[in-house]
């Protein structure tokens, strides 16, 4: 104890204590405020960020889920395109198919038509021709065989004959 | 790195004392007078207790030539504050005596130098007389506001801190990651506000972080610096540790609330008739019992490893005629790199308990009771 006391010099402890009264206040003007302040507002910051960083992943989350619901749906509605594509691909198809026979048909028909009219036609024709060629040959064989009355009497006689026959 | 740098001075310094021991082999022993190198054992005692004290001049280190002893350091400015008004001068006007023979005449005023106490003389008086009790009879002790040894530690560290914490402060203006020493020191503020003064004293922290940086900073650089060769022993002054536990002692007091003083002195939860006596116990603890450990564990802890070092050190030469001079310098030499190493744990280690305990007290005046 005694050899504490000795130890103790009252004019050190004076200037300790003023100077450090001094120091204290200096370093806390000049450094810890600042310091200190700063860290807190950096903290501060990266908490702030963080937290937004989390928002944000959260929002990308949803956007994300958004995206794939559109994205399903997007998918849906084309299958549904895609399928009515198909079937009306198909319809017209066939339509066009069926519109296409109908034509073919109606077509052959006209011609069948046609052909039969040109025949009938053809044979009426023939007919006549050959009536007046009839008339006339038998005009000419009229006129020779009418100019000899056994001849003409014969002729009525087969003709007479034949019509039997008809 | 910083340890590589302590060990490399402290070799150093342990080789400049060894040298000085070699140079004492060269002389008569009979012829032991002052001014021959410290060699007994009762001089390296006294040598060491001397370097464990502050001392008016900044003193390197001494060499002999010619059987002279020659001091190798620099005065520092004495300043005194006596009889005849304010005196200064430089403490080489002293010529490193510390027997008080050397008579310094400024004005009308006459100073000696014993013991590192600077003495007025009084008027008529030669020389310096004591009495049995060690107290000058014919002298009287100004108020000695001298940059001492110890104050011109105080004001350099001080400055220094100054300059690196509010470089810190000043780069955060510009950027947000501080750069070079800054790096550094950045870590240990936040050690100290996250481990020091958060968890001891809880939300009401930040208005008790200045006090506890400057503490923290302060002693742990006043300890590092205490550890290199010439250096201060500044954290093993009683008056510097006194000053800084009183501070702690001023604020926990100043900060301390109701819910802290009705514990003090109406422990509630306990017989009636024992309050009284627990409030006398925590009183005692609170006022005197938790600044003096304060004050007495900084400067036993300092000064004793200061103490332990050069004795170590000295082993260099007192143990010469056991084991040769080269066994006895290996000896030393490893010895004191070794308590030097702790020593550096110790000044982190020291410079924290001040300030955790610090905090606590704090911590334990602002704390809020319960509400049950």
């Amino acid at each position: 104890m005694e050899q504490l006391l000795e130890n103790f010099s009252l004019d050190l402890f004076v200037k300790q204590t003023v100077l450090f009264l001094i120091l204290i206040f200096l370093m806390v003007k000049f450094a810890w405020k600042p310091i200190l302040k700063a860290l807190n507002d950096r903290e501060d910051g990266i908490k702030d960020a963080l937290d937004a960083a989390e928002k944000a992943r959260h929002e990308m989350e949803n956007l994300q889920a958004d995206n794939e619901k559109l994205l399903k749906e997007a998918r849906e509605e084309r299958d549904a395109m895609m399928k009515e594509a198909r079937e009306l691909k198909a319809k017209m198809i066939s339509d066009a198919k069926e519109e296409a026979k109908g034509e073919a048909d109606k077509m052959i028909a006209n011609a069948k038509a046609a052909i039969e009219s040109e025949k009938k036609a053809a044979v009426a024709d023939i007919k006549n021709q050959v009536a007046s060629l009839s008339v006339e040959i038998a005009e000419k064989v009229v006129k020779e065989e009418l100019s000899n009355k056994d001849k003409q009497l014969k002729l009525v006689e087969s003709m007479l004959g034949d019509a039997k026959l008809n | 790195m910083k340890v590589t740098l302590r060990t490399l001075a402290s070799i150093s310094l342990i080789f400049l004392v060894s040298f000085t021991a070699f140079a004492k082999d060269d002389k008569d022993k009979d012829q032991a007078q002052h001014g021959d190198p410290v060699n007994t054992p009762e001089e390296i005692t006294d040598y060491i207790v001397h370097h464990t004290k502050d001392s008016h001049d900044f003193h390197l280190f001494s060499y002999f030539s010619g059987g002279k002893e020659h001091h190798v350091g620099f005065g520092l400015p004495v300043i005194l504050w006596g009889e005849n008004g304010l005196t200064a001068f430089m403490s080489s006007a002293f010529h490193h005596d510390d027997s008080g023979k050397e008579i310094v005449e400024r004005g009308n005023s006459r100073f000696v130098k014993n013991h590192g106490v600077i003495y007025e003389l009084n008027a008529g008086a030669t020389s310096v007389e004591f009495d049995a009790d060690h107290h000058p009879v014919n002298a009287t002790k100004p108020f000695d506001l001298s940059i001492t040894k110890s104050v011109f530690g105080i004001i350099l560290i001080g400055l220094l801190m100054l300059l690196w914490f509010s470089r810190l402060g000043k780069q955060y203006k510009t950027k947000q990651i501080p750069t070079g020493f800054g790096r550094v020191l950045e870590p240990l503020v936040i050690y100290v506000r996250d481990e020091i003064a958060k968890p001891n004293i809880g939300h009401k922290y930040r208005k008790f972080t200045g006090y506890l940086m400057t503490v923290f900073f302060f002693i742990w650089i006043l300890n590092m610096v205490g550890l290199m060769p010439f250096g201060f022993n500044v954290t093993g002054q009683l008056a510097v540790t006194a000053a800084l536990a009183i501070f702690t002692l001023i604020i926990y007091l100043a900060s301390s609330n109701g819910h802290f003083w009705s514990h003090q002195l109406w422990m509630p939860g306990v017989p009636y008739l024992l309050r009284p006596l627990l409030a006398l116990i925590e009183l005692a603890g609170t006022l005197i019992i938790k600044p003096f450990s304060l004050m007495v564990r900084l400067f036993a802890n300092i000064t004793a490893g200061h103490i332990v070092v050069m004795s170590l050190v000295a082993i260099g030469i007192t143990m010469q005629k056991e084991m040769h001079w080269a066994g006895s310098t290996a000896l030393s030499l490893v010895l004191s790199m070794f308590i030097t190493l702790i020593e550096v744990l110790v000044a982190f280690l020291q410079a924290y308990i001040f300030t955790m305990l610090s905090a606590l007290f704090i911590g334990m005046a602002v704390e809020e009771g319960e509400h049950h």
